[in-house]
C-alpha cells in the first residue's frame, strides 16, 4: 500500500513550517514522526494534499528542568521520553506510559507533539496529558499560545489547535501528589488501548472512553471524599460513552475501565 | 523529489516520488531485498531496519525522511556473504527461524534492542521484540538467540562459543 500522490516539503525550522503550511492551504498537514500519519495515508483514510515534514526540527526535541514544571519539546521521540532520567524522576507517569505507546520502532520514530496532536483517543500520552494537567503551546501565523489539556481534546481526531496551528511544546506542572500509576489493557502487546488509566495523585484519566481521552471526574469527587479504590472506582464508566466495536463491546470497556481504575488507584497509593 | 541516502555504508540516490517508503527505495532501488513487506500497515516488522542506528519500520517511513542520513539493513551487518554478524550467528545456532521471512526484520530489531540494553533480561528481549511478529518459532529460540548474542558479545558465564566468539572477533575488525 502507498499513500495517495502529495507534495512532500521539509521545513527547516518551526517558523517556516508554520509559513509552509499557510502556503499551502487546508489540505497541508505537518509530518513529525508520521507513525499515526503514515499508516492513515495507507489506508487512504487521510490524503494531504501537501506534508510539511517537521520531523527534523531538533530545536523542537528537548526535556528541561523549569522547576515549577518540565518543558517538553513536541518532537521529543517516544523513546527519549521513555529513557529520560529526567522524566522517570520527575514524570514517572509520562516516561512509563510512553513506553507503553506501540512497539520499540515505533517509539523511535513517534513523537509527544505528534500523538497529542493527532487525538486518537485510544492513544496513550492524550490522556497522560490530561492527568498531568499539561499545558500545550501552539505557534501559528498568529503567534504563540498556551492551551490547556483539559481545552485541547474537543472530539475524534479533533483537538483546539487551529488550521496552519504547529504545537511546539508540551510543559507539565510537577505533580503536587507522588503516586501514579498507568494502566492498558490490549489483547497483543503492540495494540490500541482497549481501554486505558492514568492516575497521578488524585487525578484519573481514561484512554478510549469517549470520542476524546476524559477525565474520571466521578472517580475523583469520590477519591476527594475519602472513598477507597473499589469503591471510587465503581464511578470510573459514569458519563463515558466508549465505543462498541470489534475489540469489545461498551458494557465490556465500562466493566474494564472500573476494574483498570481500581488497580491504578491502589498501584498509585502504593507509590505515594 | 531528489534524495540520497546512505545505504549500508553507501551513498544511494535517485529521484523518488515524494510517497515512496523506504521500503521500496531499499528493494526497488538499492536492490537490497532482504528487508520484507509483510503487513505493511506498522504492525509485523518484518520491513524493520535501522535509521541512524535505530530500529524503525521502514514501511512507514517516507524515503524522503531517510533523506540524508544512514539505513542499515540485515545485509549491511556483515562484511561480506561468508560472515555473519553476532546475533546473525546466534539465531543460526539456536534454530531461531523456520520459514525466514520475519527473520530480516527481527534480527534488524534484535541488534538495535542490544545496542541500547547490551545485557537485556528474558522479559526485556520479549518485550524489546514486541514490534516483531514470527508466524514459525513461537519466539522461544529467537529470544534464547538474543540473549545469547548478547552473552556472547559480553564474552561472560564460561566464555562464548568458539564460533561466536569468531564472528565477535570479526565485528571488532569493522564488520558495522
Amino acid at each position: 500500500m502507498i499513500p495517495a500522490s502529495f507534495t512532500y516539503k521539509r521545513a527547516r525550522s518551526a517558523d517556516e513550517a508554520v509559513a509552509l503550511i499557510a502556503e499551502h492551504g487546508d489540505e497541508a498537514k505537518y509530518l513529525a514522526g508520521g507513525q499515526s500519519l503514515l499508516p492513515l495515508m495507507k489506508l487512504r483514510l487521510a490524503a494531504p494534499e501537501t506534508l510539511v515534514d517537521v520531523g527534523r526540527l531538533d530545536e523542537l526535541s528537548y526535556i528541561s528542568d523549569q522547576d515549577s514544571h518540565i518543558s517538553i519539546g513536541a518532537l521529543t521521540s517516544h523513546h527519549e521520553l521513555a529513557t529520560s532520567e529526567l522524566l522517570s524522576r520527575e514524570l514517572p507517569l509520562l516516561a512509563y506510559a510512553a513506553a507503553q505507546v506501540g512497539d520499540p520502532q515505533i517509539r523511535h520514530r513517534g513523537t509527544i507533539g505528534g500523538s497529542l496532536a493527532h487525538a486518537d483517543p485510544a492513544a496513550d500520552l492524550p490522556a497522560v496529558a490530561l492527568a498531568l494537567d499539561a499545558t500545550l503551546v501552539a505557534r501559528g501565523p498568529a503567534g504563540v499560545r498556551e492551551i490547556g489539556a483539559h481545552d485541547f481534546f474537543l472530539s475524534l481526531f479533533e483537538t483546539a489547535l487551529q488550521p496552519g496551528e504547529l504545537l511546539t511544546e508540551i510543559r507539565v506542572p510537577k505533580p503536587a501528589q507522588a503516586g501514579w500509576s498507568y494502566q492498558k489493557f490490549t489483547k497483543r502487546a503492540i495494540d490500541w488501548a482497549i481501554v486505558g488509566v492514568a492516575v497521578q495523585g488524585g487525578n484519573v484519566a481514561l484512554v478510549n472512553m469517549a470520542q476524546t481521552p476524559v477525565r474520571a471526574g466521578m472517580v475523583e469527587q469520590a477519591l476527594a471524599a475519602g472513598a477507597g479504590p473499589g469503591e471510587a472506582a465503581e464511578r470510573a464508566a459514569d458519563a463515558t460513552s466508549p465505543a462498541d466495536d470489534l475489540n469489545a463491546t461498551t458494557d465490556y470497556r465500562k466493566h474494564l475501565a472500573k476494574v483498570l481504575v481500581r488497580r491504578a488507584i491502589e498501584q498509585a497509593r502504593g507509590r505515594s | 523529489m531528489e534524495v540520497s541516502v546512505t545505504v549500508n555504508g553507501s551513498q544511494v540516490a535517485g529521484d523518488v516520488a515524494d510517497r515512496m517508503l523506504l521500503v521500496h527505495f531499499l528493494r526497488e532501488r538499492a536492490n537490497l531485498t532482504a528487508t520484507k513487506v509483510g503487513c505493511d500497515t506498522s504492525s509485523c516488522g518484518a520491513c524493520t531496519v535501522l535509521l541512524d542506528g535505530q530500529s524503525v519500520k521502514s514501511c512507514t517511513v517516507l524515503a524522503a525522511q531517510a533523506d540524508g542520513r544512514d539505513v542499515t539493513t540485515v545485509e549491511g551487518l556483515s562484511s561480506g556473504p561468508d560472515e555473519l554478524h553476532a546475533v546473525q550467528q546466534a539465531f543460526r545456532a539456536e534454530h531461531a527461524l523456520q520459514c525466514g521471512f520475519c527473520t530480516p526484520g527481527m534480527v534488524m530489531a534484535a541488534v538495535s534492542l542490544l545496542a541500547e540494553n547490551a545485557t537485556p533480561t528474558e522479559d526485556e528481549v520479549r518485550s524489546g521484540l514486541e514490534g516483531n511478529l514470527c508466524r514459525c518459532t513461537g519466539y522461544h529460540n529467537i529470544v534464547r538467540a538474543v540473549l545469547a548474542a548478547a552473552e556472547a558479545a559480553a564474552g561472560s558465564s564460561g566464555g562464548p562459543s568458539p564460533q561466536a566468539s569468531t564472528v565477535v572477533a570479526a565485528e571488532g575488525n569493522g564488520a558495522q
